[in-house]
Parts: structure tokens; sequence; C-alpha cells
């Protein structure tokens, strides 16, 4: 099962890879980690995702707060969040194909950030399931480069981590 | 946040008064170029500087040091080679979990990153070995940073905190306050258990037919002794340690039935596994305790009292967790509890006590290696015991009669050789009016030997005994039992005169080969007052029993006739 974690750290260089080097020591996985700076310049917010049951995410946690550079860690659930990430990808196109890819970027309220003579760039924002439903529709006309940041989350209404 | 005037010091003078401040009165260490204007420093001070032979032995000196002592212990280095050296005694702490501070030179700011000449990234390499790591880029953090560096050591749960200073930090002037306060927003430790869980731990014990209490080294770090034997008394249960619990609780006391795990006395094996109730106290179910972890105790419960919330249920799945300092959480415990029914529990156990002692097989001519520890212990009543890691590490914890809590310092979790030695020699500096014995094997000792220079110039006292039986004993052991005895290099018989060696760096130097001359060469040795070490020809393929084979559930056991 997947989990997705918000956590607070101090903004000070390396803690970024004492986090990096606690999952991979211990053994976690990350399936994606997106890090900056918040609203107080001196902490920064991690959006990690994870997956394991409970015991791993538990641990995780723990071992997580263990970190004097760590501040606190929250799952965020995603029934009680707003998640989202960003793609930019490149997809072949010409004079036959450009109004059709337009098309689709349209239907996900993507947007045509650059266009060249033989490609078109396609910034898009959304859940990871939206994310994968246009790549799948992209590819058909040639995937040339992608790129994907890690999920980011806040919790919905009034409620901080 | 700050008291007391200002003072312009350089970096190296601010760090050396802030140790001062933190009440540090002994550094070990090796100067090298990148920390020389630190010991430029260090020589107008008044801080005792403790010169090693090699960067390790100052990192287990200031562990043996901790250890003995309950302070925190500091280990200084160069960078590069003097700093990676340090590693194996910074991991050795973080395993067992020992306040010490090691300060570490850098290559100047300008450098860094450029592969200078005895540059090291320590504070990268140490990541995962240190509670926490400083590189220290601006010198007027110098006091924040020590400050923080001793609190975090000693506090929660205690471990090693590296400090990584630049060359040119060290130079530079600053205004010297040093706070007296401490700011850190994310780390501050549970020390006062949950009184709700405390209450349920209450209910449990009195409900609870065949309780054993379960100590680790956290009952010492926290000086919980006392508290320990309190709760043991008032509720009648058991007590039985791990290798890093042994002393919290006097070994001749009557509720005591040792060590558990795989050399584990056998009653205190069965004695788990029958149990109804376990009371962990700062003790981490390792794989040496538990054997086969899902056929640890299958009918106990278990109550786990622990300052690290990472340790609950990290192994074994706990019932009720208490989070908090051993020694606060036991004292409101023992408020609550009442005697449970445990009378024939206590003679069940006593029963097992009296059918399946530790003993071996006695001899009236070649020197058995128990033999030597139950002479040390006679000899010796209230020593520091410290020792290396292997067979003699285990004939230690089983055959020497503990009394006081603090005077058995090992390496338990990382298992280092070559430990014993410099950590008997910090815990002599830590503790000068105790007797301090290393007991050695004749493999371990030869890791850190070249501390005999620094015992002798600095006159510490010190004596080692080594168990001398020509091989690297304990994986000579596993050869035998699992590997159809292929003693595939570990026979190092004749590797060196132990005797010359001590004379040839001004040590006394000793040799037993007969048991009646075991003894009063350890009475010489002691007596003395001068740094030793003990050649003690021992039988050359005595094993560890009783064992536990790795992987098996703990209460079965191999047993093989000595031969």
């Amino acid at each position: 099962m997947k989990h997705t974690l918000a956590v607070l750290v101090e903004n000070k260089s390396g803690v970024l890879s004492r986090v990096a080097s606690l999952f991979a020591r211990r053994g976690y996985n990350i399936d994606s980690l997106a890090v900056g700076v918040t609203e107080d310049p001196d902490i920064s917010r991690m959006t990690i995702v994870v997956h394991g049951d409970g015991h791993v995410l538990e641990q995780v946690t723990t071992q997580l707060n263990k970190l004097i550079d760590v501040i606190n860690v929250t799952d965020i659930r995603a029934d009680d969040a707003v998640e989202r990430e960003l793609a930019l990808i490149k997809v072949a196109a010409d004079v036959e194909t450009r109004a059709e890819i337009i098309q689709i970027a349209n239907i996900f309220r993507a947007r045509i950030v650059d266009v060249a003579p033989k490609s078109m760039t396609v910034e898009v924002t959304g859940d990871e399931g939206k994310i994968q439903a246009i790549e799948k529709l992209l590819r058909q006309f040639g995937i040339e480069e992608m790129v994907r940041t890690g999920k980011i989350a806040l919790v919905r209404g009034a409620k901080k981590v | 946040m700050t008291t007391g005037s200002t003072e312009k010091v350089n970096g190296a003078k601010a760090l050396i008064k802030c140790l001062e401040k933190e009440g540090v009165d002994t550094l070990f260490g090796y100067p090298g170029g990148q920390i020389i204007p630190f010991y430029n420093e260090l020589y107008d001070s008044d801080l005792r500087h403790i010169l090693v032979r090699h960067e390790q032995a100052a990192a287990h000196a200031a562990d043996g040091y901790a250890r003995a002592t309950g302070k925190t212990g500091v280990c200084v280095s160069t960078s590069g080679p003097g700093a990676t050296n340090l590693v194996t005694g910074i991991a050795t702490a973080y395993m067992d979990s020992v306040p010490i501070v090691a300060l570490t030179g850098q290559v100047p700011r300008a450098l860094i990153g450029n592969d200078a000449f005895q540059e090291a990234d320590i504070t990268g390499i140490t990541m995962p070995i240190t509670k926490h790591n400083y590189l220290v880029q601006d010198a007027q953090a110098i006091p924040r940073i020590v400050k923080e560096a001793f609190h975090i050591a000693s506090t929660g749960r205690p471990g090693p905190v590296l400090i990584d200073l630049p060359k040119d930090v060290q130079n530079i002037e600053i205004d010297l306050q040093y706070p007296d306060r401490i700011e850190l927003r994310s780390y501050k430790p549970t020390y006062k258990g949950n009184p709700q869980q405390i209450k349920r731990a209450a209910e449990e014990i009195a409900n609870s037919c065949r309780p054993i209490i379960y100590a680790g080294g956290g009952v010492i770090s926290s000086n919980a002794s006392a508290e320990l034997v309190e709760l043991a008394e008032a509720i009648m249960a058991p007590v039985t340690t791990t290798l890093m619990g042994i002393s919290s609780i006097p070994t001749g006391h009557p509720l005591y039935i040792g060590m558990l795990g795989m050399h584990g006395s056998k009653y205190a094996n069965y004695a788990i596994q029958e149990s109804d109730l376990i009371i962990a106290v700062g003790a981490r179910f390792d794989d040496r305790v538990t054997g086969k972890i899902e056929s640890f105790a299958p009918n106990a419960r278990i109550i786990h009292i622990d300052v690290d919330p990472a340790e609950i249920s990290k192994n074994i799945m706990v019932d009720i967790p208490i989070l908090g300092d051993a020694k606060q959480v036991l004292r409101s415990l023992i408020k609550y509890v009442q005697c449970c029914k445990s009378e024939e529990w206590i003679e069940k156990v006593n029963q097992w006590k009296k059918e399946f002692p530790l003993t071996y097989c006695h001899s009236q001519d070649t020197v058995m290696p128990q033999f030597v520890i139950e002479q040390i212990s006679e000899v010796c009543k209230d020593a520091i015991i410290v020792t290396e890691v292997g067979q003699h590490q285990m004939w230690a914890a089983q055959f020497f009669k503990y009394s006081k809590p603090r005077t058995f310092i090992t390496s338990g979790g990382l298992g280092t050789m070559g430990y014993g030695f410099p950590a008997a020699m910090g815990a002599k500096v830590g503790m000068p009016d105790k007797t301090v014995i290393n007991i050695a094997g004749d493999g371990s000792f030869q890791m850190n030997s070249q501390e005999l220079a620094t015992v002798v110039q600095n006159d510490i006292p010190v004596v080692n005994v080594v168990l001398n039986n020509g091989y690297l004993g304990m994986v000579r052991q596993w050869q035998e039992l699992f590997y159809d005895r292929r003693y595939s290099y570990t026979f190092i018989k004749g590797s060196v005169d132990f005797v010359k060696l001590a004379e040839a760096y001004g040590a006394l130097g000793l040799r037993a080969e007969k048991p009646s001359e075991v003894r009063p060469a350890i009475e010489e040795a002691v007596r003395s007052g001068r740094p030793a070490v003990v050649d003690v020809i021992v039988e050359c393929e005595a094993n560890v029993y009783p064992m536990v084979p790795a992987g098996a559930a703990i209460n079965e056991f191999i047993e093989l006739e000595e031969h």
C-alpha cells in the first residue's frame, strides 16, 4: 500500500542526504520524493511516497523522527488531501498531428508550453492517475522526452501538518 | 540565551573553552595537519590529552571512559585517514548507545570537495553511525554546535556525535559566548512514561503468573539498576539480562538468572520461553537474544519500556509500549505494582537453575579459560571488567560475578575485536581508583596491542589477561560445529610472545601455563600497579556452551561433550 508522508525538516545542507540514506540503509523504498522550502524559510517540506504495510510505515516514521533535523512527519491520507504532480512531456508533432495533440491537452486541462517544427511540449498537472492517462494517450504520437516531479500534497481545510 | 561576557578568541580556543564548559576533563586523540590549530591551543589548556597510537583506540577509549563514568567521552583526530580511523569506534558506540563526541579536523573550507590532501567526507561517511553530526561552516556557530552536540550525545537514547572542523574555521576569531540553553525544536526526548500505560502495565503484572524481567543496556545508561532490583523484588520476578545489561543486577542476586540468548544460560532461555509476561527494560530484542523470532516466548504478553520510539515493535510486536527513561518509568511503575502470584514459577526457575547450571569440564593439567575468569572474579571482586570480542567475551559474561553497574564493558552490538584494550584504558582514566581488567583473546588483543605504548607513557595501569588458545576461537568453534572442523585461517598459534611484547613496551609481562600459576600471575599483575599483560595458555579447543545455533529457537541447544 502506498503512503504519502509530509516531512518538515530544517532547511540546512545535508538534510536531504540524511533522509535519503536512512531509507537506503533501512531497506525502505522511495517511490517519489519532492522537496522545497515552505512559508518559513528555515523549514523545508519533503513529500515522500513510500509503499509498505502499516509496520513498515510505522518504522519509517519513527526512524525519520529520530533524525535531529526532522521536525515532524505526517502520513497524509489521499481522501483527505489535495495531491498533485507535474509532468512535462515532449511529443513528436507535425502539421497533421498538432491539432489532435492540442485537443488531448485541452481535455486534460494541460498546456502547450513549447512548439517546434517537429515536436510540442505539454505541461500537465494532476494526480498520478491523470498523468498516466495523458501519457498513455500521447504515446501514439511518440514521446521523445518526459520529466515528472514527485507528488506534493496538502491536507484539505484548516488542518495543517 | 547566553551568559557571561563576550571574549574574542579563535575557533580552536573557543572549542576548548566550550569543552571545559561542558565539564570535559580528558580527551583521547592523535594530532595531524588539519587539527594543528586545535592542538596548538590545547598545549596551553588544563584539559588532559591522552595521545593514543591509533585513532581507532581514541574512539574506543572515549567510549570506555563514557561507559565507566556515565559522562560523555571525547576523542579527537585529524582529517582524512585520522577521521576514517575513528569510524569503527564511532560505529561501536552507536550500536551500544554510548555518548561520545568526536572532533575531527577537516581541510580548509575553500578546498572541501576538491579531493584535497587528507580530505575525506567524514560527515557523509558517519551519517549512518552517528546520532547526529556537524560540518562547521561558520566559526561563530562553534559554541552553539558544541552545546548541541553534548546535549544530543547524552540525552534520550545516547549516541555518538561528530563535529568536523575545517582548519580555517579553527583559526578565525569569533566572539565567544557560551549558550546556556539549547533550542532544538525537533529533538525532545520523552522521559516520563505515560501514566495510563504504566497503570496498564501494573495490571498486566498483577494478572501474570510467570513474569520475567528482561533488562538491557538501557538500564545501565539510565542508572536504573536500583529501580530494576526493586521492581524484581516487589513483584518476585526472575531477571535475565542481555550482554549489555550485565552488571545492572548483581550476579549473586537470588532473582538473577543470567544472560539469555545464543550463549545465555539454559535456565534464562527456558524461563523466557515459558513466561507469560515479559517486562523488557532498555533492551531491543536483538537477533542474538530472540533466536528464531517466530518461536520466541510464544505465550508471553510483552511490556516494553524504552526511550527510543523506533525500538518499540521494531523486531517483535509488543502489547504495552511505555516510552520513557528506564529509571523514571520503573520508579512510577513500582508505585503501582503488587506482588504477583509467582511462587510456583520462581520455584520452577530455581529448579532449572539447579538442573542446568553453567558449567565446564574442569582439568588439573590444562588451564580452562572459564577457570581463568573465575580466578579473576575471586581476585578482583570490584574490578571493572572490559572485554574484547569472541569466546573470552562470552566466558567473561558467564563466569565473572558482577556486583555493581558499569563494571562490565563490552562491544555488544557491533562486536568489535580490538575494542577491549583501548576501552579499558579509557575506563581506567575515568575511574583511576578502580582495578580495570581487560579480558582478551590472543586474536583480539593483537588488533590494538600498540596501545601498550599509550598506557606505559601515560601510566595507565590496565591489566590485560589474554586467554591464549592459539585460535580465533569463536570462528573456530563455528567451524568445528557447523563447517566440519575445517579450520580455515583461524589458527594463529605462535604469532607473538605476549610477555616479550609487553616488556618491549615497558609494561609488565607474565605468563601462566598451569592452573596453579593463574591466580598468582593475576595477583602479581594487579598488585604491581603497572600496565600489564598476563599471557594465559589455555585449552585450545574449548567451546562456549550453552549454544543456540543462529536461526534456531532459543530453547534448542547444541550440546557437545568437551573432548
